[in-house]
């Protein structure tokens, strides 16, 4: 069983249905404690960083737990923002810290529409098991106005103004900017990759 | 590079496409989840259920359609027409929407774009402007096109995006239809007064008008309807021909 985190951010119908597309037996824990009996934990949810908070210090240590017994995570668009240390959307709200760096604004012009929607390409900057089977290049779903840092912890980069982290990879720990579950073929098998991660 | 968008529009009535010339003469193009798979595999960036029906009876089967739809595609599903309230989007997105297309009631009640927003995130609002133009002005009009407002499309996008719309869909009265081509001097008013995304609708004919709303029209989607649904013209085929224009597309 994955544990699909439920904190109010966004709605998570989509991707419920997305992981039971690829064969995964989805559950939305009401309490931490419920966190014990999952394979891997799914942090999905968009908007405000702020949002965040409503995972509060019982649920953070779950996670951590979860994390230190060798389940795999996904961070999912603002999931993917609430590994690293914070983001400048919501100062003083603190992410996991499991990856280095701070989230911030992309930076729109005339020509360059904020937040970034639609659809953009994947560029791999290292072999990553999340985008097995997955050509360079692809588009995914996108849909953010905040973005991480490439740091060595990218495994994969897209460019809208300037170049983010669409994707991370530490040990077990990953994360994607993009919505995976709107991403037609190419999200589906990324989140199937995710599931032999378990 | 950011791809712009291909969306295809499901005008449904009572569980069933159509699609209206000037929104009025509808004719029958099928079931709605068939067509969006057939969208789909040809390589549609996105897909617009828009509920056409008049009746109370009719909108409770909005629901099914939506949930049959969303169980065959994964790629982003809009609802729109008929979202009156905080309790039809909830209904939309409870049924497999992502993101819900507020009209009339927007403008009526401009604080809804605010609780949607709030409650689903900005992403998933977006607000339909229907305009026409009056005497060198580019007018909003309300109830599928009926009722002329005393705002301006310009002015109402941008309070729109102000409140917390992720995106305009903006449709040409005078176009729709009419398959003479988008109104590229509305669009490219309108997306250059706003910060968010604009999504160009009305009057698709050729191949050609996609290429001129992205270009002259600063579009950073378009929407069509009947233009796919009869297999005229394939989204592959309009795709590769934008591609060989250096317009960035997903292919």
């Amino acid at each position: 069983m994955i544990a699909l985190i439920d904190y109010g951010a966004g709605n998570l119908t989509s991707v419920r249905k997305a992981l039971h597309e690829v064969g995964a037996e989805v559950q939305t824990p009401r309490n931490p404690a419920e966190l014990d009996e999952a394979f891997g934990v799914i942090v999905p949810g968009v908007g405000n960083f702020r949002a965040t908070a409503a995972l509060d210090q019982a649920w953070r240590d779950a996670i951590m737990g979860s994390i230190e017994r060798g389940r795999p995570i996904l961070g999912i668009c603002l999931g993917l923002q609430w590994l690293f240390q914070g983001s400048t959307e919501a100062p003083g709200c603190e992410g996991l810290s499991l990856m280095t760096g701070q989230c911030d604004r992309l930076e729109g012009s005339a020509d360059l529409k904020i937040p970034h929607v639609g659809w953009n390409a994947l560029h791999f900057p290292r072999a990553s098991r999340l985008f097995e089977g997955v050509e360079e290049g692809s588009q995914v779903y996108f849909t953010h106005s905040f973005a991480a840092p490439v740091t060595g912890d990218a495994t994969a980069v897209t460019t809208h103004g300037a170049t983010f982290a669409s994707a991370v990879e530490r040990g077990h720990v990953f994360g994607v900017q993009f919505h995976p579950e709107k991403s037609g073929d190419v999200g589906l098998r990324v989140l199937k990759n995710f599931l032999h991660a378990l | 590079m950011l791809s712009k968008r291909i969306i295809a529009c499901l005008d449904v009535r009572n569980g069933q496409v159509v699609k209206g010339v000037h929104f009025e003469g509808l004719r029958n193009a099928g079931d709605p989840a068939e067509l969006a798979a057939r969208y789909n595999q040809e390589g549609i960036d996105e897909v617009v259920i828009l509920d056409v029906t008049a009746t109370i009876e009719g909108r409770r089967a909005l629901a099914d359609t939506v949930g049959a739809v969303a169980r065959r595609i994964f790629i982003p599903l809009t609802v729109g027409g008929g979202i009156r309230s905080e309790d039809d989007a909830a209904a939309a997105v409870d049924a497999g929407a992502d993101k819900v297309s507020l009209n009339t009631a927007a403008l009526v009640n401009p604080d809804l774009i605010t609780t949607l927003a709030s409650r689903y995130g900005s992403q998933a609002v977006i607000v339909a402007v229907d305009a026409k133009w009056v005497n060198g002005r580019a007018m909003v009009y309300v109830r599928s096109g009926q009722t002329g407002t005393e705002r301006e499309a310009v002015e109402w996008a941008r309070e729109a995006a102000s409140r917390g719309a992720g995106e305009i869909l903006l449709t040409s009265i005078d176009r729709d239809g009419t398959r003479q081509g988008f109104d590229c001097r509305l669009t490219a008013a309108v997306s250059a007064a706003v910060p968010i995304p604009v999504i160009a609708s009305g009057g698709a004919g050729s191949l050609e008008h996609f290429a001129e709303v992205f270009i002259d029209g600063r579009a950073d989607a378009a929407l069509a309807a009947s233009i796919f649904h009869f297999s005229e013209h394939s989204v592959r085929k309009l795709k590769e021909l934008l591609r060989s224009r250096e317009i960035p597309v997903r292919l």
